[in-house]
């Protein structure tokens, strides 16, 4: 059977919306990031799918999604460590209870 | 020849760098110091003054001379040489105020350093310990300001730099008629004269501004000498009748009548006496009130084209010159008596001018004002000085609380009469040749002018001789039984300027004024006017006559005119009700039918389009405030909602 691009990009989409959903329903910080994550990784397979698909035989694509990945990575971290410094503050992660810097 | 008298300069810097010195350090130096610093600092200008003028008369060439001139603000892409220039211009109408600020501020200087001593001013300070206190060294720095404003004045080389320094005066005079703070009345006195001189100085500034669109000048000698195809042309273009140089001209005469108190608007100068006697003495009596004839004297030449407007100012000042002595008659305040008079003698001035026309006996009229200019800064003065050493003896202004001083006080006895007389015209004293030089100038001119001007100089004898006897003869009031101590002569630095003053009077009418002080540079070479001179003399004497005969002694004559005609004196006494026409006209008319609906128009229309707007932007604002909520999760949802609009809105127009 021959993979057609449609067969890449329906998984990527449902996963972005998958991503979507999650970033703007969830309460907790942490399932925020995962989601965040998702979309990153999604938007990644986009890339590398058009690459191979539209231009054969070259690289940007691919290579972008390596600093992607690579971003997304730093991003997390940082994006964790906050987390942690926030539930040591105030023993929660929920993004309701969290209105302290709020005007 | 320029650089010769380049050490003018100095005179402007010392009063303006005494005045910095003496009012940042107020509370630093004391009393002595500061009055004596002051003192020096105007030694230096009298030196500088009199060595500047006598070097310029003595140079044997009369004409105006620009020792120093700099550009402040360039119009010249508006037309070629169009400046804002500062610079001292020396001539002999200006080489002749220096003489007169210089001498008069230095007298009044030390005088002050008696009149001004603690008793007096704790007299005004107990309410405030500020006066008292700094009161003496404050004063001493504004009679600096002073000093050098009206140096400026007189040097300037332009009619913009004249208006500056014109301004300048006004506000030293403000400072120093408010002196007395703790006073209401001294507060009211210095808003009114600011207020009132300010409005005429609108005047001023028009005239100026007309006058400078045509002949695209403000220097006096380009102005004089140098365009006379732009006078031409303002002479020819008319406007409601006259024509504009003759509006322009009435403009530039209207802020002079304001600094000099011409009727309708003198109504300042009798309150200005609030302030010290010193400052009257020097401020409303020999020199800031008489720049206004020194401002048309100035452009004397402008106005000879314009013979219409000095018609106007013939008018005034006759007009004034009686309504002051008429006012005068019927004072009891004696400053108040003194500034009518001031009035009155600078309506002569005026009307001087006014009546002064080359073809009438040499253009006698411009130098008669010069003199008398000169010969009345002297003498009254001397008469203000006078007063105050009275007041500083007696703790009063009012004349029905002296009487018979002449026992207690014999220098200021002799030198009050010396100075009345020379106001009278009495030979040989001062007032005598510049007065009447003055009435041959305006029977030339017209005789109904001349006996009108006779009149008031008989009016004037009158008057000043009934101050003079109500103070020193008169009845003596029982002087221990009032709780104060016996009067005595003023300390010797009060009765110094008295002395110099008074022999000034005796002797300054015999210069040669008319030598050097003429509207062409020329010499005045016409003989004395016989009929003129006895017949002054005699209406001099009738008025003396006739005050030694109701006031020397205590009687109970005029008492007796004044039941005659009762309404008569009370509206004389109340100044012919002016004061409550001006407040008539500024309160019921312009304040409640003007200035209330235009304020309602400001407040309902102005301000509340503005309001309204600020309100709508306000409640706009409230209403979208909740949109920003910090919550990330719902700008994720709107920009999520914007994005598929947009996707959708591109895929309808693609398709």
């Amino acid at each position: 059977m021959e993979l057609t691009v449609l067969m890449y990009l329906i998984p990527s989409l449902i996963m972005f919306g998958c991503g979507v959903y999650g970033f703007v329903t969830r309460k907790n910080m942490i399932a925020i990031l995962i989601s965040l994550e998702l979309m990153l990784n999604s938007v990644d397979i986009n890339f590398v799918v058009f690459n191979s698909f539209l231009f054969p035989g070259q690289l940007e694509g691919m290579f972008f999604t390596l600093f992607a990945i690579a971003i997304a990575a730093a991003e997390t971290a940082l994006a964790l460590a906050i987390v942690i410094n926030v539930y040591r503050k105030v023993k929660n992660v929920d993004i309701k209870e969290i209105s302290k810097m709020k005007f | 020849m320029a650089e010769q008298y380049s050490y003018l300069l100095a005179i402007l810097v010392i009063p303006i760098a005494m005045f910095l010195f003496l009012g940042l350090m107020t509370t630093k130096l004391s009393k002595k110091v500061a009055g004596t610093l002051g003192t020096i600092g105007l030694g230096a200008c009298l030196i500088i003054g009199y060595t500047a003028a006598i070097t310029y008369f003595a140079s044997g060439s009369l004409e105006p001379i620009k020792v120093m001139d700099t550009t402040w603000i360039d119009f010249s892409q508006i037309a070629e040489g169009f400046s804002i220039n500062l610079g001292i211009y020396l001539d002999p109408i200006s080489a002749m105020m220096l003489i007169v600020v210089t001498t008069i501020s230095f007298l009044v200087h030390l005088y002050s350093n008696g009149y001004m001593d603690d008793a007096h001013l704790i007299k005004y300070g107990h309410e405030a310990e500020g006066l008292a206190k700094h009161g003496f060294q404050r004063y001493f720095a504004f009679l600096s300001l002073f000093t050098f404003s009206m140096l400026g004045l007189v040097l300037a080389t332009n009619i913009f730099q004249m208006y500056i320094f014109w301004e300048l005066v006004g506000v030293s005079s403000y400072l120093l008629i408010g002196f007395y703070y703790t006073d209401p009345a001294a507060i009211h006195a210095s808003k009114k004269a600011f207020i009132t001189t300010r409005f005429a100085d609108l005047g001023f500034l028009i005239g100026i501004l007309i006058l400078s669109y045509y002949t695209k000048t403000f220097d006096f000698d380009t102005l004089i000498n140098g365009s006379s195809s732009a006078l031409a042309t303002m002479h020819g273009t008319t406007f409601l009748g006259c024509s504009v140089l003759c509006w322009a001209m009435t403009c530039i005469f209207i802020g002079g009548a304001g600094k000099s108190a011409m009727f309708p608007l003198h109504i300042w100068l009798p309150d200005a006496m609030e302030g010290p006697t010193p400052v009257s003495a020097l401020i409303h009596a020999a020199t800031m009130v008489v720049a206004g004839v020194y401002l048309v004297a100035r452009l004397f030449p402008l106005y000879l084209i314009a013979e219409g407007s000095l018609v106007v100012i013939t008018v005034v000042g006759a007009f004034t010159a009686f309504y002051a002595a008429a006012i005068a008659c019927a004072q009891t305040d004696i400053k108040r008596i003194l500034a009518f008079s001031t009035i009155s003698q600078i309506a002569f001035m005026i009307t001087s001018l006014g009546v002064a026309r080359p073809e009438y006996h040499e253009g006698v009229g411009y130098m008669a004002s010069m003199f008398h200019l000169f010969t009345h800064a002297m003498f009254k003065a001397c008469l203000f000085l006078v007063a105050g050493a009275v007041i500083y003896r007696i703790h009063s202004n009012e004349s029905s609380h002296m009487g018979g001083l002449h026992k207690y006080m014999p220098i200021a006895s002799i030198a009050c009469l010396i100075g009345c007389l020379a106001i009278s015209g009495i030979f040989p004293f001062a007032g005598f040749f510049s007065k009447d030089e003055i009435l041959v100038a305006a029977y030339c001119n017209n005789f109904w002018w001349g006996a009108w001007m006779s009149m008031v100089a008989g009016m004037t004898a009158f008057y000043m001789f009934r101050l003079y006897y109500l103070v020193f003869w008169w009845d003596t009031p029982d002087y221990e039984a009032h709780g104060h101590h016996v009067p005595k002569e003023a300390p010797l630095v009060m009765t110094l300027p008295l002395i110099i003053l008074s022999v000034a009077t005796c002797v300054i009418g015999f210069l040669p004024f008319s030598d050097y002080i003429t509207y062409n540079h020329e010499p005045l070479h016409a003989g004395h006017n016989w009929t003129v001179i006895i017949s002054s003399t005699v209406i001099a004497l009738i008025g003396i006559g006739l005050a030694t005969a109701l006031y020397l002694k205590k009687n109970d004559k005029p008492g007796k005119m004044q039941n005659a005609a009762p309404s008569l004196w009370t509206a004389a006494h109340k100044r012919f009700y002016m004061d409550e026409l001006y407040m008539f006209i500024t309160h019921n008319v312009i304040f409640q039918n003007i200035c209330r609906p235009i304020a309602w128009f400001d407040r309902a229309i102005i301000d509340g389009t503005m309001n309204m707007f600020a309100n709508i932007t306000n409640s706009a604002s409230y209403a979208v405030r909740k949109l920003q909520s910090g919550s990330i999760q719902a700008y994720v949802w709107i920009y999520l909602a914007g994005a598929v609009l947009l996707a959708a809105v591109a895929i309808i127009c693609l398709i």
